[in-house]
């Protein structure tokens, strides 16, 4: 079994606990926060362990790469501490069991990751994707597992992320486009952490987007909107890539608006809150969230993760802002839709 | 028959009776596992007086008569078990009149579910009648023969409850108003504060009598409606839930399913809420009182409120729910058949794990189902398998599991919701003997010569 490689002493050392003072959701000064760390290092019982929302945003917030938000996810499951209820994550682990059913298209070096997200098979279509369009994976045996760590269950990411890894690799992939952040912070931040050797080339689907509407840049009619970006939790196991945002924003004329929700200090959509906390903390991230929005003057929200999508689509529609996912908003500029 | 035959097309038109082979053959059974039995003529009537002299033509002639809707309860209530004449009532499908303030339809003893929503919806927006879940060619005359529930069961019970007035021809041939219709043109009330004699009707699965005329009572619709859905994997605590959730009173229909397939659904059960509201102020309300009166078992981590993605709604806000005919397909084979008892919401944990029992003692695909009936005050607990229809063993297997399981259910304090003919002489051997002794007087009374579909509630 593998295991998660966890440099203590990293934590023993640091003098910010930027981890815990800058959670959104928990309210605590450098030292308390300090402390809290050593109980969670030495498997004591901590306020974290109960208090953490599991919005990812630790991950980010740690300077040295140390994976809180792994960690606790470990200890949680190490004291039976669950999230949501038992039925709910049981849920979740039954419904991306792999069964066989998977789909795989004609599979060359490079290939899309849908996940197991069939929305994004849809959305890879057009000019955008049309020399890869048939090269994907779609299913439970190339679900990422990141989704375990809302629920407290690493056994499942260590149990199942070597057997994804494996599965894309017997496909003779090379490279991988992950149509998703969770892939993608799946192969470049999840399976190194727990030793897991990943034998292809991730790649962002912000990059691949970036370099495609480059290629496609005598096609781009500047939209002139002002957008919000809306930024998904898995995105912080990979903010390195959160600049593209801009930068494709850049690309097809949109203004991505400056609000207090941003970058560093986005809110997440919220829908997992719902499960692991209730619709008291949920219903509040999602409020702020929208009103920010609306103060920003966006007239769309722009998604990265089809579930975000889901989870806010109606709220910010009621609220007169469109929708839209990134994909589809980039189509838009090509005249596409 | 001959005579029979040309006395019916005297009654209704040649074209309207039938003794051809291949519509005997549909009107020998119904989509459930009860053998098939001919009649030996169709008849489709249009008016109540047509009913009246058909009706008075077979008892003349000692002729058994089966009323029918759309023949899909399943049960095999309107096979004709002793021949005689279907009197299928579909062509009587007008929607007479609405009393939009008084909020009550009257319609005819043909008019289909879907029909009277139909028409609601284009007319009346703001009002709704409790839909079952049931093909919307079914009837609200038979539905309320075999006591249905429906969408509104939760905050007002069964849908016979919800009967405001009826006409019926009686197996002699008379046309019987009951309720407040006998002595006003008003139906609002099927009985009080006369005399219940709507007692003598709903409930006996034809037996007493063929309704013409029904008033059924109508509810407010809201703009807006929404569904949640609580999943445990403790079958125990769901009545304490149940109890707690009808509490509220926010809740407009309750259901509570589980399945071992597909493997999202597996070892858990789900409770699933709908709520509705006129604005989004009135629909978050009930919904954040929902999610408190569960809140224990939330902190518990006994239960919590699973994420529908969008794409799922349509398919539980669905009025009727069209999964069930997914699931009566599992076989592949189109068979589907339940007992659905109605007992008190405690026994739900003991029957959750007969139904597991049995399916796995018989190996049958199973789904397990019950919808609240009132304020928790009862509910209808489906035990339900999906067969083969070309796969005989597997269709034997299948009645015996539900045999258990109903005997099962009687020996918890249920009584049958209906009943096949089999069920039905559990029932009646379970039965204390005066309430036997009533039935008969009243079937006697009713119907001297046992015309009205013979087989059924035979206390005789």
């Amino acid at each position: 079994m593998v295991r998660l490689k966890f440099d203590e002493n990293l934590c023993i050392n640091c003098q910010t606990s930027d981890c815990l003072v800058r959670c959104q959701f928990i309210d605590i000064d450098r030292e308390t926060a300090h402390q809290e760390v050593m109980k969670i290092i030495k498997g004591e019982d901590s306020s974290v362990l109960r208090d953490c929302v599991t919005c990812y945003a630790c991950e980010e917030y740690c300077q040295w790469g140390n994976h809180p938000l792994y960690q606790i996810s470990e200890r949680r499951e190490e004291k039976g501490m669950l999230t949501a209820s038992r039925a709910i994550t049981n849920q979740w682990i039954n419904m991306c069991e792999p069964q066989g059913k998977y789909k795989v298209g004609e599979i060359k070096e490079k290939a899309l990751s849908c996940c197991f997200i069939g929305e994004l098979r849809r959305l890879a279509r057009g000019k955008l994707f049309e020399d890869l369009r048939s090269s994907y994976i779609l299913g439970p045996e190339f679900f990422c597992e990141v989704v375990y760590l809302h629920f407290a269950k690493t056994s499942v990411i260590k149990e199942r992320l070597p057997m994804v890894v494996d599965n894309i690799k017997q496909l003779g992939i090379k490279q991988l486009i992950c149509m998703h952040d969770e892939c993608y912070g799946s192969f470049t931040s999840l399976a190194p952490a727990y030793g897991i050797e990943v034998p292809f080339e991730p790649i962002h689907y912000f990059e691949y987007l970036f370099e495609k509407l480059r290629d496609l840049k005598n096609e781009i009619k500047p939209l002139k909107i002002k957008a919000a970006y809306q930024r998904p939790c898995s995105s912080r196991l990979s903010p390195d890539k959160y600049h593209l945002v801009g930068e494709i924003f850049d690309l097809i004329g949109a203004e991505l608006v400056e609000r207090e929700y941003q970058g560093e200090n986005a809110l997440c959509c919220g829908e997992v809150l719902r499960m692991v906390t209730g619709y008291e903390v949920a219903n509040d991230v999602q409020k702020k969230n929208v009103d920010d929005m609306v103060l920003s003057g966006a007239e769309y929200c722009v998604f990265n993760c089809p579930y975000c999508q889901m989870a806010l689509s109606e709220k910010v529609s009621k609220r007169g802002i469109k929708p839209i996912h990134i994909i589809d908003l980039c189509k838009m500029a090509i005249g596409e839709k | 028959m001959i005579d029979i035959y040309k006395s019916l097309v005297e009654i209704v038109g040649e074209e309207h009776v039938s003794t051809q082979k291949e519509e005997l053959y549909f009107y020998a059974r119904d989509p459930g596992l009860m053998p098939a039995h001919e009649p030996d003529c169709v008849v489709t009537p249009e008016t109540t007086e047509e009913v009246q002299k058909i009706v008075k033509l077979a008892n003349r002639e000692k002729i058994p008569i089966v009323p029918m809707g759309a023949g899909m309860a399943l049960t095999g209530l309107i096979i004709p078990l002793k021949g005689g004449i279907v009197i299928d009532m579909k062509r009587m499908r007008r929607i007479l009149e609405v009393n939009e303030k008084a909020r009550y339809a009257i319609v005819e003893g043909g008019t289909s579910q879907g029909a009277l929503k139909a028409y609601l919806d284009r007319n009346y927006p703001n009002l709704r009648h409790s839909l079952p879940d049931a093909p919307p060619t079914t009837t609200i005359a038979a539905n309320v023969t075999i006591h249905g529930q429906g969408r509104l069961a939760q905050q007002y019970g069964f849908n016979s409850d919800m009967v405001s007035g009826l006409e019926v021809v009686l197996p002699t041939g008379e046309i019987c108003k009951i309720g407040s219709c006998s002595m006003s043109p008003a139906w609002f009330s099927k009985g009080p504060a006369l005399p219940d004699l709507s007692g003598l009707f709903l409930g006996w699965l034809g037996t007493t009598g063929i309704i013409t005329k029904l008033g059924l009572k109508l509810y407010p619709k809201k703009k807006m409606r929404d569904v949640e859905i609580f999943v445990t994997d403790r079958e125990d605590l769901i009545p304490e839930i149940l109890f707690r959730l009808t509490h509220t009173e926010m809740v407009e229909d309750i259901n509570i399913w589980f399945q071992a397939k597909p493997i999202l659904f597996k070892g858990n059960h789900h409770v699933t809420l709908y709520i509705t509201g006129d604005t989004d102020e009135e629909l978050e309300l009930k919904r954040k009182m929902v999610w408190d009166s569960v809140k224990e078992f939330r902190e518990s981590k006994d239960g919590g409120f699973m994420w529908i993605l969008p794409a799922m709604k349509p398919t539980f806000l669905d009025m009727p729910q069209k999964s069930v005919t997914t699931f009566a397909d599992v076989k592949k084979g189109g068979g589907f058949e339940y007992s659905g008892p109605i007992i008190l919401i405690e026994k739900y944990p003991v029957l959750a794990r007969k139904l597991e029992e049995l399916a796995d003692q018989y190996k049958l695909a199973y789904s397990g189902m019950a919808r609240v009936i009132g304020r928790s005050h009862a509910m209808m607990f489906g035990i339900a398998f999906t067969f083969n229809r070309a796969d005989l063993e597997m269709m034997d297997r299948v009645k015996k599991a539900l045999h258990e399981g109903i005997a099962f259910a009687f020996e918890h304090g249920g009584i049958p919701w209906k009943p096949t003919v089999e069920e039905q002489k559990m029932a009646m051997e379970r039965m204390d003997p005066n309430t036997l002794k009533l039935m008969r007087m009243i079937k006697e009374n009713l119907d001297p010569n046992g015309i009205m579909n013979p087989g059924n509630w035979e206390v005789n």
